[in-house]
């Protein structure tokens, strides 16, 4: 039905931002004693983002979201291996040059407020972002931008309210004017009107050039500001489709799990579905969805689908959905 | 038998009021909606209602009587965060069965699969932690569940499933709720009524 909607070729062949290709990450864990075991919660991730461009990626949670931006700013654990390809700006993303571009370059807005310093004045913790010039100048400005008092910044962490410490995170990664941001779920249980401000200020830096990739499990934050939507499952992408296709009635989303999470909305009908997503050692052999789809055949329950591209909509699935129909 | 906040004020140290004057009353089988912008004392109010704080002003009580200050509490609290509601340094099978004997039908709904057992809340992703979280309040014992932004970390799926389960023990068993959230379309869903915190 989006086909119906004028869509020029202004889909100008730049040059992505970010392009994550076929990224899997394994952790090395110890089991009784020596023994070790391999997890790999990351199977085939692909993600690319354009500058201008608000890219969502939405799932269910373990479905490596995170994972995924912590291999990009190269800040996961010790015991992780990455395999395939991080590609920033035309260049592969060395351990060495993320080091370098992490916190300039490439910036986070982490999920967690864990990840603030529990013994550091909130003022101080975001001054850390700039390294020449004015940086007491520099967070004042920004914490005017975002509505955080003089009183505030000498609060320690744990004196932030949800909403505050989220708008102190969202500060710390605007600061230093990084190209690409990368917004780890920068929103949950935030006041909506605060919500939309932080929305718009992630929307605003696209706007003026940067990329940006929204994580997060809120379809609709997605799409009140994203240009497309990248949907994960248990370690790979199943569909990136553009916003248009999650309007309406949710029946031009071609991936049967696509199609579950819009269901599963408060607002759509509340229809959870049974299980969870595979335990990582005992991973289906065919697609990884295939437990708990609607249309399994027999085909998906011995051959993993590969990702089908078009344009900039990819999905990986062997008997995609019909647009405008409930069943295949 | 009902869980009962009356004229409540808290706040932490000489800081100012969180709270001021809070009532609130659920009855079994009951979900209250628990809204309003951030800052404005509402998980110091679970917190309260929980008895992890002990109001300075008025009081919380549970069947006309103070809340046990020992033992499994009969009012439960889930936070928003399950990151920091579980023993980093623990398996999450200890974390789990540190309240009670979680039965495995309960597992089952809540989508927890027992490969997770073993492993530790840093191997688990935040919606993985909360279904422990989740199963960890609902003992038989449990009466009333606080639920302070519970699913807001989580993806809707994940969201339906934990919500069927605990609309579940609503209905079967007379468990009763608040539910803090800033999502409207949630708390339409669930709630019977809903507070504004202003």
């Amino acid at each position: 039905m989006n086909d119906a909607i004028a869509r020029p070729d202004s889909e100008r062949e730049t040059d992505p931002m970010l392009d994550v290709r076929n990224l899997s990450v394994s952790f090395m864990q110890y089991a009784f004693g020596l023994h070790q075991r391999v997890f790999t919660p990351i199977i085939g991730l692909d993600a690319e983002v354009y500058p201008g461009e608000v890219l969502a990626i939405v799932g269910s949670s373990g479905s490596g979201k995170s994972l995924l931006a912590h291999a990009v700013l190269g800040i996961l654990p010790s015991n992780a291996r990455v395999r395939g390809e991080i590609v920033f700006r035309g260049e592969t993303l060395s351990p060495e040059r993320q080091a370098a571009l992490r916190g300039r370059e490439i910036a986070l807005v982490p999920q967690s407020v864990n990840f603030l310093d529990p013994l550091m004045h909130v003022d101080k913790q975001v001054r850390l972002g700039v390294r020449n010039g004015r940086a007491e100048q520099s967070q004042r400005e920004v914490f005017e931008r975002y509505h955080l008092s003089e009183k505030a910044g000498r609060f320690f962490p744990f004196q932030l309210s949800g909403g505050m410490a989220r708008r102190v995170l969202v500060a710390s990664a605007v600061i230093a004017g990084a190209s690409l941001v990368i917004a780890d779920e920068p929103t949950p249980g935030l006041h909506p009107e605060v919500v939309k401000e932080t929305l718009g200020h992630l929307r605003e830096l696209a706007d003026e050039g940067k990329a940006v990739v929204l994580i997060t499990h809120d379809i609709d934050a997605a799409l009140d500001i994203a240009d497309r939507i990248a949907v994960f499952y248990a370690g790979t992408t199943v569909e990136i489709a553009p916003v248009a296709d999650f309007l309406g009635d949710g029946t031009a989303l071609k991936h049967p799990y696509t199609r579950a999470l819009w269901e599963a909305l408060p607002s759509n009908g509340f229809k959870p579905i049974a299980g969870s997503q595979p335990p990582l050692d005992a991973l289906p052999e065919g697609c990884l969805f295939e437990p708990r789809c609607c249309c399994a055949t027999g085909e998906c329950k011995d051959s993993r689908p590969s990702a089908r591209r078009r344009r900039r909509r990819m999905v990986r699935c062997l008997n995609p959905l019909d647009a405008g129909r409930g069943e295949v | 038998m009902n869980l009962k906040a009356a004229g409540v004020g808290f706040r932490y140290g000489q800081g100012p009021w969180v709270l001021r004057d809070m009532d609130l009353e659920v009855e079994p089988g009951a979900v209250v909606g628990l809204s309003g912008p951030s800052g404005r004392g509402k998980t110091t109010f679970a917190r309260v209602l929980a008895g992890y704080e002990t109001p300075l002003e008025g009081k919380v009580t549970l069947d006309e009587g103070p809340l046990p200050r020992g033992g499994y509490s009969p009012v439960q609290l889930v936070f928003q965060h399950p990151e920091r509601a579980v023993n980093p340094r623990w398996r999450l099978s200890d974390t789990l069965t540190e309240g009670w004997d979680v039965d495995e039908s309960l597992l089952g709904a809540l989508g927890v699969d027992p490969a997770w057992l073993d492993r530790y809340p840093n191997e688990l992703s935040g919606g993985e932690l909360q279904r422990f979280c989740v199963a960890r309040a609902l003992s038989p014992q449990t009466r009333f569940l606080i639920a302070d932004e519970m699913t807001t970390m989580l993806d809707a799926v994940t969201q339906a499933q934990l919500w069927r389960v605990v609309m579940d023990a609503v209905k079967e068993r007379g468990l009763g709720a608040v539910v803090i959230s800033h999502e409207k379309p949630l708390i339409d869903k669930v709630c019977d009524r809903v507070v504004y915190m202003s």
